[in-house]
């Protein structure tokens, strides 16, 4: 199984080796990042704000003279882990009720779509700040409005997917041999749809970045003295001006874990698509 | 005749790169020459590269492949010496294309009248008043029906037939030198083909046009061609005068291929001795889509009265053109789709409608295979996987049991025990299709339905596949229903024959009685619109011709649904009263007013 994937890692194109070093380096600072990180996160360790690279500080220090490499190294721990779990909710929850509707009939399908078509109205920023003026901002909360939010998205490509997959003939003969419609879900459709959900994973993932940090820049999200990617750039946007590393350093991070993500998942999709030619 | 040819193809390779980046050939040293007004036919199974020779004639190859050596010679211009801009010139001007499939050929967002002119308007031949009173006589040449306002009309609103003489005008309008038809009559039914056949070969004696004509099928070629060259695996069996070909082939290849075109009538395996009730009886069955009205028929009717029976051990063909609601059969006895009224009874025992109520063994003694294997069998699963779930599902095998008996299944539809943990992707068609029979085997089946299984598959392939399942059904004695579009291939290895026309049965009986006339006029319309391998047949076959005129018809819902069409109607009789159930006495039972001794004798 390990030799499996280290074999398909190496038959992925530059591009999806470049998104797996990404990704693979995002996830190993949100694993050991705190415990590798030269400061605590809240300590105040420089004389100066928004001071630039030194042998001291690698990224400078920010808005109040933290050092920024710190927090940026613990600050990528709620970012990727939120939206990893996020996503991975929102598209499994998703997923699981597009199945149910594409085996289940014009009954079941018709109510769950239309309930689903009312969700997808809700703007989601505003969905969240209400949720989040209510009951105040948790990291349980946040995973919670992050994957339902996502919810509807990806249960509208999945049931495209599925309906289509339940004309196919050899759901058909499936049927046709008595199979019940738990076997037919899992087995006959789900395997043909798992890569164009690969996709659509990545792009929930990054929706959930941007979601997670565009509610920290609004200082709703992850909680002062923690601090995600997001609220990492509100923080020191001061320091814009001046061009800072401080405010620079975690935007990059942002973008850099959003590509990888992207260019990983397109790359599985081509190599999986080309193996089935 | 000038002494040159007016097309010449010296030594033409073709080259592709594969996933590897290695370049190999898809057609090698292929040489060919026709003068002015032949036309040439290149014969080959698919993958022979018969297309791929036909777009170089234009200057093109596909994505990823290049022309890599030889000459195309076309009138005076080599076409490998050409640019881009200089082949455009050419393109749908001097030289035109009529594609397989006109229906995705028109663009479905603006008039047939705006896509036919198109060709003369972009190389500015003539005025747009000039091209379309052009395209009207083309029209009218190609027999299409209303010539001066068809061009009006949107593509969806024609059918493939007249789509396809459609597409013969679009080419045709510029008087090009050269005409290149890819199979332009594959996917059409075989009553269709002939009208359109008709009409193209009037169209290209007429004009005198040089004509290169792609096809897989020898019988039509025979219609055509003045020269025939056979290829396979990218190179060329054998080259000459279609009549040569046709009746002294000289290359192992081209026999088979011509055996494969005329299947052979097997004998009915001996009767196995019969208990009380038949296998399946098939009660006044109605069926269609949409709500069931008051009088117990279905909005959209597909089906309407069906009987029939079949026994142990035995085949029944269903036969009838594309529409006709044969595939409606398999789905309705497999449970697919519930009957509007009627009974299906299996072993005397009644089955419940639809897929709700049956018993896992009811599920087990009807196994339907699909046409085309390629979507019946799932891309995500291997072959042994495939083979595995009707045995575990069914007969509760596991583990190396089930391995084995996959195994003897993969021998007994003659694959390689290798295969088994093969991926569906990497197989051929006709090991799809061998697979997609061995699922259906591995259920232990009393009743195979079987939808077309032969028609995706090149001739050679098709053949073994019969072969096959005649095999199997002498060894297991399992009943077939046998679903096809093709009444040579149902009269030479069914028992029984079921013609269906617009979902009524209009003819039934033993094979025998489709031997011999009188048929029943649809019937016979489709036995003599299949072509015959000789030159000539096109000119004698009577099918096709226009039927006689009738007054207004009634709307009694059982009027005969062959009216329209009909060369036998009569005035009075068939447009007013529903036809009587009668027999004839070859001992075939037809759906018409016509008996024995008005019907058309052979």
């Amino acid at each position: 199984m390990m030799g499996n994937i280290f074999q398909r890692a190496k038959a992925l194109p530059l591009s999806g080796k470049l998104g797996l070093a990404l990704v693979i380096f995002w996830l190993a600072v949100a694993l050991f990042g705190p415990m590798l990180a030269p400061y605590p996160v809240g300590a105040f360790v420089a004389y100066d704000v928004f001071d630039g690279q030194s042998a001291k500080h690698w990224l400078g220090s920010d808005y109040l003279g933290r050092d920024v490499l710190s927090r940026l190294m613990s600050g990528a721990r709620y970012t990727v882990g939120l939206a990893a779990a996020a996503a991975l909710l929102a598209s499994t929850s998703g997923t699981a009720l597009a199945l149910t509707a594409a085996v289940g009939g014009a009954k079941v399908d018709e109510p769950l779509s239309r309930f689903m078509d009312m969700l997808i109205s809700i703007p989601s920023k505003i969905f969240s700040l209400v949720l989040v003026a209510a009951f105040g901002s948790s990291l349980g909360l946040l995973l919670l409005i992050a994957a339902f939010t996502y919810i509807p998205g990806n249960y509208r490509i999945a049931r495209a997917l599925a309906v289509n997959l339940a004309q196919m003939d050899y759901v058909q003969v499936a049927k046709a041999r008595g199979e019940r419609r738990f076997y037919i879900a899992i087995a006959e459709i789900l395997p043909n749809m798992i890569h164009p959900l690969l996709a659509d994973f990545g792009l929930r993932f990054v929706f959930i970045v941007l979601l997670l940090s565009g509610l920290s820049f609004l200082g709703l999200g992850v909680q002062p003295p923690d601090a995600d990617l997001g609220s990492l750039v509100r923080e020191n946007i001061s320091g814009l001006g001046e061009g800072a590393l401080a405010i620079i350093a975690p935007a990059v991070a942002i973008a850099t874990l959003t590509v990888g993500v992207n260019l990983l998942i397109d790359a599985i999709g081509f190599s999986g698509k080309g193996k089935g030619q | 005749m000038s002494a040159t040819p007016h097309v010449e193809v010296k030594g033409l390779t073709v080259t592709a790169r594969n996933g590897a980046g290695e370049i190999f050939p898809i057609v090698s040293d292929i040489d060919f020459a026709l003068n002015r007004g032949e036309v040439l036919a290149l014969i080959g199974e698919s993958g022979s590269g018969k297309t791929t020779i036909a777009l170089t004639l234009l200057g093109h190859a596909r994505p990823g492949a290049k022309i890599a050596e030889g000459s195309i010679r076309v009138g005076e211009c080599d076409l490998t010496k050409l640019d881009r801009g200089a082949l455009a010139q050419l393109r749908g001007n001097r030289i035109a294309y009529i594609a397989q499939s006109a229906a995705s050929a028109f663009n479905p967002s603006r008039t047939i009248m705006d896509q036919v002119v198109e060709p003369a308007l972009i190389h500015n031949l003539m005025p747009r008043a000039e091209a379309e009173s052009k395209a009207v006589d083309l029209f009218r040449a190609l027999a299409l029906p209303f010539p001066e306002t068809i061009g009006a009309r949107y593509p969806h609103q024609l059918s493939g037939g007249q789509l396809q003489r459609l597409m013969a005008a679009m080419a045709l309008i510029t008087d090009p030198e050269l005409v290149i038809l890819d199979e332009p009559t594959t996917a059409l039914d075989v009553t269709t083909q002939i009208e359109v056949l008709r009409a193209f070969k009037t169209v290209v004696l007429e004009r005198g046009a040089t004509a290169i004509y792609v096809s897989h099928d020898l019988a039509v070629v025979a219609q055509m061609a003045d020269q025939i060259v056979v290829l396979n695996q990218g190179r060329i069996r054998e080259a000459g005068a279609a009549a040569q070909i046709l009746h002294a082939p000289a290359d192992d290849y081209t026999r088979t291929l011509m055996a494969a075109a005329r299947p052979a009538v097997r004998p009915a395996p001996p009767k196995i001795a019969l208990p009380a009730a038949p296998l399946l009886e098939i009660h006044g069955m109605t069926a269609g889509y949409g709500k069931i009205g008051k009088d117990g028929r279905p909005r959209i009717p597909v089906l309407r009265d069906i009987n029939l029976t079949i026994e142990r051990g035995a085949t029944l063909g269903v036969i009838g053109e594309s529409g006709s609601g044969k595939s409606t059969i398999a789905r309705v006895i497999a449970g697919l789709l519930p009957p509007a009224s009627g009974q299906v009874l299996l072993d005397g025992e009644t089955l419940p409608p639809g897929l709700h109520g049956r018993s896992r063994d009811q599920f087990r003694r009807v196994q339907l295979v699909f046409q085309n294997a390629d979507t019946a069998l799932n891309p995500a699963h291997s072959v042994g996987r495939i083979l595995t779930r009707p045995l575990a599902f069914y007969h509760g095998l596991k583990g190396n049991a089930a391995r084995m008996r996959v195994l003897e299944l993969l021998d007994l539809i003659r694959l390689p025990a290798t295969l088994i943990d093969q991926p569906i992707g990497g197989l051929s068609g006709g090991q799809k299709q061998r697979i997609n029979l061995a699922r259906a085997l591995a259920a232990d089946p009393q009743l195979i339905l079987c939808d077309e299984v032969t028609s995706a598959l090149d001739t050679v392939v098709g053949a073994a596949i019969l072969e096959l399942m005649a095999e199997l059904r002498r060894e297991l004695g399992i009943a077939t229903m046998f679903i096809s579009h093709d009444i040579s291939t149902v009269r030479a290895i069914c028992d029984d024959i079921l013609v269906l026309y617009a979902g009524t049965m209009v003819e039934t009986g033993p094979r025998e009685a489709f031997g011999v006339a009188p048929f029943h006029p649809y019937t016979d319309l489709l036995i003599g619109s299949v072509p015959e391998m000789r030159a000539g047949w096109l000119e004698e076959s009577h099918a096709g011709i226009a039927p006689p005129p009738v007054g207004g018809q009634g709307d009694h819902p059982d009027l005969c649904r062959f009216l329209p069409r009909c060369p036998a109607r009569v005035d009075g009789l068939c447009n007013t009263t529903p036809p009587p159930r009668r027999p004839l006495s070859k001992g075939s039972q037809i759906l018409c007013h016509l008996g024995d001794e008005s019907l058309r004798p052979s």
